[in-house]
């Protein structure tokens, strides 16, 4: 398949042929990262920009391994040492990073649509490194990648998504990259946390838990935002945990051989518990390795990668 | 300095309908006739054939920026938008930099106004000082300084007792409250219309009762205090009820809304345009069907624009950051008059909603007749015309409607019998 996307800004704009590609490529790509030698030279010369502005350790680290493993030249930026920090606008810095010609910029921004926008005035390649509310495609594509591994399939599967839906970027894109493969996609939390027009992603909405669980082939936690622990959306942890965390005793209410997912990191105790966190049904860990090589298809597929990564 | 009108279809709702000419003599109108009744020596003459001769347009809900961000708007700069658009008089609102909340600064924009000799400027003055919502001004001095209504438009009065005790003293004046609902409480952060669209782009939604929460809190204060209150730029369907309600118990409530509001809905956002960002938000297709049905029905009484002129450079950011607001005053009567077009309206019930009341409610009289100032709009209901924002007179471009199609324009303004804009 000739891969012709600029960028990857979300996953509504991806095909199901395209998502398939992306996730067979990185398939491939996988088994570099368990050769003794972790790397290949595909995209020697090239040069990746990293532009997180606004804070994340793992899936910054994720994006840096995936495009070292390819030999590209990593640069990151972060918000303090830019001059984001001094009050630039986002245009000025798009030029900025324009005039040090990078083959991709990968971005996280707090503002919804501030992926798109940047893609918009830049030549080279944009990944959305989730924006604001709005899209974590990256994060999407692999937790279908890891479904995908876990259960042989996507179409078909129940897959239940638990939490504050309405403020999650990943419970968007998941909802998106779902339902387009296929699978049966409901969603759970306390009422606060569940948007006006869900239906429209083609998923079933639950005030329950329990309900949403049952028969359930994947679970899929989202991460309690502590920094909106204040606000008016729920009481307390302790409710929360009790009325919408994941505990063992739930989990029995899914499917006997249901996968657990979580994009990290986690609230333990709150919306996951330590049993569960831990225990036989999580792939948390298989996300994470997963991301890497799902960022390396990406790097691949964008760069201009012209040989197949394990050629050389 | 006498000028005839010739040869036009003059439309007074309620008093003319029919070819006639009109005489304007040192700025106020002379007569009325029947074409060619009428034997005196014109200075200039007006040929108007195939044009609709109207009372002057007024849009009472305007900013114009100055004093204080005149690189977005200037009085003089609205005020040519303003007749290029067929307005002969405007109402600018106090949120200014400083705020004109007192009568040193409104009588200065009654001077600005005067030098720029465009349309007429009405400043609405703010209802507390610096829109903080707290402390009630000096009323008195503001309505002799020229201000002629009271508003904090921009901000929300969020303290009922302050906004009762603002109502019960402005009668003591015989000015008004134009009421900007909103509450903020509800809005909660929001950018735009609480929906499935706001859903899908991951923007904070602004849901209906934020609006109409207020509107209704407004209408119990002028039923408590006996007052009069006229509510800016509604948007919503519940908001449009409650007004209809209202006037049907006799509660002295009036309401005016924006062409976007009937013309676009939350959609307009489509992938992020700030073009489309405004406050109120652009709502749902059920609310924009209520307000033209409001229109319809008189539950909406007046047209107005929300004229709210920000540089390109403003707009040029992501959603969250952008300021609200669109430009108005040259796109306004082509966008009614599409209403008209489409037949939701008559021409006379138009002209009714963007000159009759908003001349009502301000208190002034622009009926067609001998001795009332001259202030007149020649409008070509079926020209055809492209928006082009970068050839309007505002100095701001920020308008959605760029490149659309529209039919009907003024085509020449007369403010007290001067010729101040002519295509
Ligand atoms: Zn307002």
């Amino acid at each position: 398949m000739y891969f012709s996307r600029k960028d990857i800004l979300d996953i509504a704009s991806l095909s199901v042929e395209e998502i398939t590609h992306i996730l067979d490529t990185a398939q491939g790509m996988k088994e570099i990262s368990l050769r003794p030698v972790k790397k290949v030279p595909t995209l020697r010369g090239k040069t990746l920009i990293l532009f997180f502005h606004e804070a994340s350790t793992r899936t910054k680290t994720s994006f840096d391994i995936a495009g070292k493993r390819l030999s590209a030249d990593v640069i990151a930026l972060a918000k303090s040492g830019s001059s984001m920090a001094k009050g630039e606008s986002l245009l000025d810095t798009v030029k900025t990073l324009e005039a040090m010609q990078p083959d991709v910029v990968v971005m996280r921004h707090g503002t919804s649509g501030a992926a798109r926008f940047i893609a918009g005035h830049l030549k080279c390649g944009v990944i959305n490194a989730g924006d604001g509310r709005h899209a974590h495609p990256t994060q999407a594509l692999l937790d279908m990648m890891t479904i995908r591994e876990k259960k042989g399939r996507i179409a078909g599967l129940k897959v239940a998504i638990i939490g504050d839906i309405a403020h999650s970027r990943v419970a968007r894109s998941n909802m998106e990259g779902l339902v387009k493969m296929g699978a049966e996609v409901r969603v759970a939390g306390p009422p606060t946390m569940i948007p006006k027009g869900i239906e429209s992603y083609g998923v079933k909405a639950f005030f329950s838990v329990d309900r949403a669980l049952e028969d359930a082939d994947v679970v899929m936690m989202l991460r309690m935002q502590k920094e909106r622990m204040n606000n008016v959306l729920f009481s307390t942890e302790r409710e929360y945990a009790r009325e919408f965390g994941l505990n063992e005793k739930r989990l029995s209410m899914a499917h006997s051989d249901a996968v657990v997912l979580h994009p990290g990191p986690m609230n333990r105790g709150v919306e996951i518990s330590d049993a569960v966190a831990d225990g036989p049904r999580s792939a948390i860990l298989d996300q994470v390795e997963n991301g890497v090589a799902l960022r390396m298809a990406l790097f691949y597929l964008l760069a201009g990668g012209v040989r197949n990564a394990d050629e050389d | 300095m006498r000028m005839k009108i010739e040869n036009g279809h003059v439309l007074d709702p309620g008093h003319i309908d029919g070819l006639r000419d009109i005489w304007i003599l040192d700025g106020r109108i002379e007569a009325v006739t029947e074409p060619g009744a009428y034997m005196e020596k014109a200075d200039e003459i007006l040929d108007a054939e195939g044009l609709f001769v109207t009372p002057g347009l007024i849009d009472m809900h305007v900013h114009l920026r100055e004093p204080g961000q005149e690189y977005k708007e200037t009085i003089e700069s609205g005020c040519r938008a303003a007749v290029r658009g067929g307005f002969t008089a405007v109402c600018c609102m106090p949120n200014t930099r400083p705020v004109n909340d007192n009568a040193g600064i409104t009588s200065w924009i009654v001077q600005q106004a005067e030098k720029a000799g465009l349309a007429r400027v009405y400043p609405v003055a703010a209802i507390t000082g610096g829109l903080g919502g707290q402390q009630l001004n000096e009323y008195a001095d503001l309505k002799g300084a020229g201000a002629i209504a009271l508003s904090d438009d921009g901000m929300p009065v969020l303290d009922g007792q302050t906004m009762r005790r603002a109502m019960e003293y402005a009668q003591a004046f015989d000015l008004f409250i134009i009421s900007h609902c909103e509450d903020l409480s509800l809005v909660a952060g929001g950018v735009m219309n609480e929906g499935t669209v706001a859903t899908r782009l991951g923007l904070g939604g602004i849901p209906n009762i934020s609006e109409y929460l207020m509107v209704e809190r407004e209408i119990g204060l002028a039923e408590l205090t006996g007052s009069r209150v006229h509510i800016a730029h509604v948007s919503t369907r519940e908001s449009v009820r409650a007004i209809r309600h209202a006037k049907a118990r006799g509660v002295q409530v009036t309401a005016e809304t924006a062409p976007h509001y009937f013309t676009l809905t939350e959609e307009a956002v489509g992938d992020y345009d700030t073009l489309a960002k405004m406050n109120p938000p652009l709502r749902s297709e059920a609310d924009r069907q209520a307000i033209i049905e409001g229109l319809q029905d008189g539950t909406l009484d007046c047209i107005a624009t929300d004229h709210a002129p920000h540089a390109s450079m403003e707009k040029e950011v992501p959603f969250d950051e952008a300021p609200n607001g669109i430009i108005g005053l040259e796109t306004s009567l082509g966008l009614s008059l599409k209403l008209v077009h489409d037949g939701f309206l008559s021409l006379a019930d138009l002209i009714r909603l963007m000159s009759k009341n908003p001349a009502r409610i301000l208190g002034m009289n622009n009926d067609l007749l001998p001795g009332a100032p001259a202030d007149l709009t020649l409008m070509d209901i079926k020209a055809s015309w492209e928006v082009a924002p970068a050839s309007f007179a505002s100095l701001s471009r920020n308008t959605p409607f760029g490149g659309w199609q529209l039919t009907g324009q003024a085509v020449a303004t007369i403010v007290g019998g001067r010729l101040v804009y002519k295509v």
